[in-house]
Formats: C-alpha cells, structure tokens, sequence
C-alpha cells in the first residue's frame, strides 16, 4: 500500500539556492507526493493553519527539507509548528491527530561530517542538533526517523556527485511512501543516507 | 481655384479658433465664449473674412450638433434612459410649456397676434444643447443632479423640435402656410417615423455591431474611423429623408450602440470632429450676428436678451424647484439653461418660410437668441463666482450632528474610500471609533449600513471637542482635501496635544507639508496599492513570493526615506530644484544602487565564500 508524503519545503531565499533546488527537483511530480512550499505560500508568515491542520491530517510522512541555518530551521518552520502543532490538535487532551505519522528532516548543511563531532569546529552531533525536532514528533506521537543530510555543500560543486545525492534523496521519497525501509530495527543508523546506501548494495 | 477657396476659408476659421479660444479659457470665460467671439471677429461686419454663415459653412457645422448628440447617446445606457424618462417628460415638458406660455403672453402685451407670440415662445423655450453640455462638463457638472436634469431638460427639448416643425406651419398667419415636412396623411407619416426607429435599433442590434466587428478584425484605424463618420452621416440623411430631427436619430443610434463593445473606440473616433466641428458651428453663430442692428436698435436688444434670460431662469428655478433640486444645485440649473438654444435658428428659418412672421422680426429674433448665447457663458461665470459660494460658505446647511459617542479612542475623520477601511478594521477589533464626515449623503448611506457616523466639519475647534478630542487617544485624518487636512492638524496641535496624529497624504507634495508640520504618521494614498501591484507583477514574472516581498518593502522604507529628506527642502524652492535636479541627475545611480542593496541586503542566507 501506497503512503502518501507531505514534503515541508523552507528556504527564504531559494533563488540562490544549488543544492535543495536539485533534492527537490528530484522528487517532483512522484505520486502521492504532495511539496508544500512555505516560503511561496506565506511570504507574510500569515500562516493558515487550519489548512497546514488538514495537509498533515491528509498525508502518513512529514519531511521537513530546509537548509540547516545557525543548527536549526529556517525561522518560518518555527513559526509554523508554534501555529500548527496546536493543543488540541497535535498533543495534550485530544491531541491524537497526528498519532502514528512519521517525521523525518532532509537537512543541507555547510560543514562537512567531520565537522559535528567532539572533535570538530561544531562540537555537537547533527542528531543532538535536532533533537527539538525529535522531541516535537515524539510529543505530537510521531515516528521521528534518522535525518537525511547533504554535508559539505560549501564545497560541493561536482555535479556527479550532485547528481548523486539528488537520486538518493528521490529513493528516499519513494522508499517512505512504498513502505519499502525496515524500520523496525531496534538501532538505526544516525542517517538515513546510511541506510539507502545500504539497500543500493542489496540492488 | 475651387479649393484654394475652401482651404483659405478653412485657414480663417481654424486660426480665429487657435487664436481666440485659448484666450477666452484662459480669462475663465469657456471655449463656447470664444468660439463666438472668433465668430464676431472674422464675421462680415468686422474683419469681413468669412459671409454671413449662412449656406455651405452653417451646414457642415450643424453636423457638429447631430454629432454631439451622437456622443451624448454614446454615454446614455438604454437603461439609464429609461429610469431618466420621469425629468424628461416632468421637467422637460413643465419647462418647455411654461415657457412657451410666459413668452407668448409677453409678447401679446407688445400686441403681437397670439400666433406668433406662441411661435416665438416655441422658438425661445428651447436652451443650447452645445453650450450648456460643453460648459457643463468643463465643469465636471454632468453627473451632478443640476447636470442629469439639465440633460433631461435639453432631451425633452430635441425632441420637441420634431412636433413643433409639425405645429408651426398651423401658426402661419394666412392660415395657408408651405406645405409641412412630408406632404402625406399624418398616420402614413408616423408609421414612416416609427419604421425609421425601429430600423435604426434593429439595424444598431444586429447590423451594425457585426459590422464593426469585422472592420476591427482588419485592424485598420483610418477604416474604423471612416466607418464611424459614415454611420452618423448615413443616419443623419436617412432622418432628414423622412423628415426627422438627425440630431435625434444619431441620438438614438448612440444609445443603441452604447451596449456594444466598441462604444469607446466609436467615442474616440467622433470626438474631435465633433468638437471642430461645434467650434465651426459656434463661429457661424457668431459671424451670423447682424451687428448693424443691434447697433441701430441696442435698447430694444437689451430689454429682449434681458427679458428673454430672466424669464426662462425664473421658470427654471420654478421647474428645479418642483424636480426636487437643493438650492445651490437648483440655481446651476437654472443659470445653465437660461438661454436661447441652436434648434432656434432652425425653427426661426422656417417659421419664416411659413410667414409667420416678416424677414425683419426674424433677423430681430436670430439676433436676440445669439446674443443670449453670447451672455450664456459669462451667466456660468456668475454662476460660478457669485452664487455657488455662498452655498459653499454656507455649506454646513446642515447643522453638525450631536455626537453621543464621547470617550471613543479614536477619531477618524473623513468616511470616504479611505477612511472607511480603517473604520472597518478598527470596528472588527471591537475599538470604537467616532466618524466625522462632510458629505452629507454618505453619512446617511453609512449609517443605513449601521455604523456610528456623523455630519460635520473636522476642522472646526468645537465639532472636534464634542467628538471627544480632549480624551481621544489617535486623530486619523483620512479626508481628501489637502488644505483642510493641514488646518485641522494646526487646530488639533494647538488644542489637544493629547492626539497622536494619523494623516492620509494625498501626494508628495502633501507629505513634504506634512512632514514640516511634523507629523510622525504619513500614509501617502496610492502608496501601499502601487507597491502591491509592484509585489505581483515581481511574483508573475517569476520572482520567489518572500523574495518579492522584501524587495517591495525594503522599496518603501527607501522611498520613505526619500520624502523625509527631500521634505526639508521643499519649503525652499530653488533648494528642492537643485535637490531632486541631483536626484535625476543620479537617477541612473540611484536605480543601480537600489539593485545592489536589495541584492545585498540579505547575505545572511548566502553561505560565507570560502577564500
């Protein structure tokens, strides 16, 4: 069976973008694929929330793709869960809507791998970076999958390799809405990329 | 040569109109004024450059007339003719039979037979249609209640025409006058008549417009045009055919046509032969005015033109009075008709083929209608400086309302298309809000709609203090006249400095003003809207929304900027000139400097280039 995939799209200034314009020129047009553009929908941050309500209410997994800006989301995916993830609605009395969905982030970020580490300039983890989000899904009763992540983009100008990660980001869409990954391992890997590198192994 | 003639003739009428009529605006007297006075200059008694008018020249220019008339029809939807049809026949007909009686009995005091006082009363009751819709729209008048009466009146009057050639001949003295228009039975002639009318609507319906689809799919302009003229001139022939008034079938056609999609275009196309040729037809006037009489007889034209002007203004006043005209709009009424009209040069000539009177009173009578022409113009002017002021120093006829709505918050004086946004979103944020507001129907209009507004004018010390400004928090100044909006900001200032002051700038001129008065909040009108449709025209051509958005703001605080800064300067003249001579002068770097700070403005979301 089918799940259908909400893709939550954030980037201000998208006209400079090279790397997440490539990820999301991947995954357009897939079936049962709905992208959700933020920054085009709410140039103001006059947020529509109960229609965000019903687009997650419509969908089985949450991708929050953005560039990873000072260790976080651009600031219009803040002001969204502040809005969207309402009492109610995604956690407290009632708050069972979002119960069961999965969530992951697809991240671009500067540094490379070595870089989130003890012993690189940005000391933390990308996963001890993202725990708020983690922690959202989990209060909201969400699966919070292991992020994907482009590092290095500072750097990255190849277009095979380019290329290469536009492809593995389109598997990941179609894996997540073909149920095609096994979840249920007790550990996963800190990112997904691990796991689709994986499976092209097995193919 | 034949068109040496007829060029000559036209060099002369066109310069007497190049020369005279810009001066006859510029002293404030109307372009009709000048036309006639063009008229009376190059006429046979002055400079003798051009005949008496009458003949080949009068004719053409009559045609300006069925144009007008035309155009007229052109504006009139069918619908708004049918709801206009109670002042045609109610004012228009009291209007033209009063007159007619008044002048008639005048006339049978100076023992003239009642034949010919009631023909001369026909002749007179008529007002120009030329003048007072020329003058009326200089004004801007047209669409005032004065206006659509007088409209009315004037309809009523062209109509009228077409019995009255039928009524004439009866008058004739001898009581065997010339055979009348169409020598057939009078039933073979309606029925001729109503033909005509039906054929022009039908043909207008479903003739004519495919027509003119098909000449503005050739896409040829000159094509389209000729087709527009031959239109009117074919209409105009096939009236005077069968009788008819042609200003009244190209009348009808107008209306007919006023549905279609092209009435602009045929508006376009008509409008500056129409003018020419009105102007033609107001200098033969002129020309045709029999200067030598006058001058042999100048009392008895004084008393005429006289007597003829108070008698229709005094009936008028009686007619405005009875449509239900307020008073300043009854006595523009009454001071726009009050003269004689073209139909009755028409009229004259033909009642004096039906001898109904001699050659001598008719020139008498020609004289006397041009001449009220003539003054036509100067009784606007009158009009205009006299008696309409006092009705506007007056203006608050109506006493201002008693506000009961102390202790608001928030004054917004002015309800107009500005003003009533921000009453609307302060009234959904539950804030009250005293509305103050001069128009008189637009407070009745707001207030059916159920909000709190009331009469009166902002800029008087005491309506402010009843409206609560001691204890008001926000002044928000959204009325439209500039002048007005600075002197109540001096009155608010020097008696409630308690108000913070919010004022709608109506240009930049306004806004330097309101800058030097010092006031923090200026909303230039079109400002925001000129910015959002700069927003769209970004995102259309494929700009990111946010990016879009940025853009225009960073705009505005630029601009805003710009008028704060240049605002200094303004009250010095020379010093502004050189200001913004500079800023044209740096206009190509300044545009440049634009892009690159917007370009900039943001590189925080650019990733740092590495070295």
């Amino acid at each position: 069976m089918s799940l259908r995939v909400l893709i939550l799209f954030a980037h201000p200034a998208f006209q400079k973008s090279r790397i997440n314009r490539r990820l999301l020129h991947a995954v357009q047009g897939l079936e049962n694929v709905k992208i959700h553009d933020l920054y085009e929908e709410y140039p103001d941050f006059q947020i529509d929330v109960k229609r965000e309500q019903q687009l997650l209410l419509d969908h089985d997994v949450i991708v929050l793709q953005h560039p990873f800006f000072w260790y976080s989301s651009p600031a219009l995916i803040k002001e969204w869960e502040d809005l969207v993830l309402e009492y109610g609605f995604a956690y407290g009395v009632g708050g069972t809507r979002l119960a069961g969905k999965r969530m992951l982030s697809a991240i671009t970020t500067g540094g490379p791998e070595t870089a989130y580490r003890r012993a690189g300039y940005n000391y933390f983890t990308i996963r001890e970076f993202l725990t708020p989000f983690e922690q959202t899904a989990r209060f909201c009763k969400m699966e919070y999958l292991p992020p994907f992540v482009v590092f290095g983009s500072l750097r990255l100008f190849d277009e095979e390799e380019l290329a290469e990660h536009a492809a593995a980001y389109r598997r990941l869409i179609e894996g997540l809405r073909d149920d095609r990954f096994d979840l249920t391992q007790s550990q996963l890997p800190d990112y997904f990329n691990v796991i689709l590198a994986s499976q092209t192994d097995l193919v | 040569m034949e068109s040496e003639g007829l060029l000559f003739q036209a060099f002369i009428y066109l310069l007497a109109a190049v020369v005279t009529v810009p001066i006859a605006k510029q002293l404030g007297l109307g372009s009709v004024l000048g036309y006639l006075l063009a008229g009376v200059i190059v006429g046979p008694q002055v400079l003798r450059l051009v005949g008496r008018g009458e003949g080949g020249v009068m004719h053409v220019a009559e045609f300006g007339i069925v144009m007008m008339l035309f155009l007229v029809g052109l504006e009139l939807r069918p619908n708004l003719l049918w709801g206009l049809r109670g002042p045609i026949v109610g004012s228009g007909g009291l209007q033209q039979v009063l007159t007619t009686i008044a002048i008639a009995a005048i006339a049978m005091l100076f023992r003239l037979p009642i034949q010919v006082g009631l023909a001369i009363g026909m002749i007179f009751s008529a007002s120009s249609t030329a003048i007072v819709l020329q003058s009326l729209s200089e004004r801007n008048l047209l669409v005032s209640k004065a206006g659509r009466t007088s409209f009315s009146v004037l309809l009523f009057q062209d109509i009228s025409v077409i019995p009255i050639l039928a009524i004439l001949p009866l008058l004739a003295v001898s009581g065997a006058g010339v055979k009348t228009i169409d020598s057939g039975p009078p039933w073979q002639r309606a029925l001729v008549i109503l033909a005509v009318v039906l054929a022009i609507v039908a043909g207008g319906r479903f003739l004519i417009r495919p027509v003119f689809r098909y000449l503005a799919s050739i896409q040829l302009q000159e094509i389209f045009t000729a087709a527009a003229l031959l239109l009117v001139v074919g209409i105009a022939l096939a009236m005077q055919k069968v009788g008819l008034s042609p200003a009244l079938g190209t009348f009808l056609a107008g209306v007919v046509l006023a549905e279609s999609e092209y009435r602009h275009e045929l508006e376009s196309d008509i409008e500056p032969f129409k003018g020419l040729l009105l102007g033609l037809f107001f200098i033969s006037i002129g020309a045709s005015i029999d200067l030598r009489l006058i001058a042999q007889l100048p009392l008895l034209f004084a008393g005429l033109v006289f007597g003829l002007i108070v008698v229709k203004f005094l009936i008028l006043l009686v007619v405005g009075k009875l449509s239900k005209l307020e008073r300043s709009q009854n006595f523009t009424f009454a001071f726009a008709l009050a003269q004689g009209g073209e139909f009755a040069f028409v009229l004259i000539s033909f009642a004096a083929q039906n001898q109904i009177f001699d050659q001598r009173l008719g020139n008498i009578l020609v004289a006397t209608v041009a001449l009220s022409m003539v003054v036509a113009p100067f009784l606007f002017t009158i009009n205009d400086n006299f008696v309409q002021p006092r009705f506007s120093s007056r203006l608050p006829e109506r006493a201002p309302d008693e506000i009961d709505e102390k202790g608001n918050p928030v004054i917004l004086a002015g309800f107009g298309r500005f003003g009533h946004i921000i009453g609307r979103v302060l009234n959904l944020q539950g804030i009250k809000t005293t509305v103050l507001d001069l128009d008189a129907d637009q407070v009745d209009l707001v207030r059916r709609l159920g909000l709190k507004v009331f009469y009166g004018d902002a800029s008087r010390l005491e309506l402010l203090r009843s409206a609560g400004a001691e204890r008001a928090k926000i002044l928000v100044l959204a009325i439209d006249d500039e002048e007005k909006s600075m002197q109540i900001i001096e009155t608010a200032r020097k008696h409630f400095p308690n108000l913070t002051i919010l004022a709608r700038a109506k240009g930049r001129d306004h806004a330097y003003r309101l800058v030097r008065e010092g006031v923090d909040h200026i909303f230039r009108e079109t400002l925001g809207s000129s910015l959002d449709a700069a927003d769209a025209a970004l995102r259309l051509l494929g700009v990111r929304a946010y990016e879009a958005r940025r853009i225009v703001n960073a705009f505005r605080k630029y601009d805003e900027e710009g008028v704060r800064e240049l605002a200094q300067y303004s009250e010095n003249p020379d010093e502004l000139l050189t200001r913004a001579r500079k800023r044209i002068e740096t206009l190509e770097e300044l545009f440049e400097n634009e892009r690159q700070r917007v370009r900039h403005a943001d590189v925080g979301w650019d990733p740092p280039k590495p070295e």
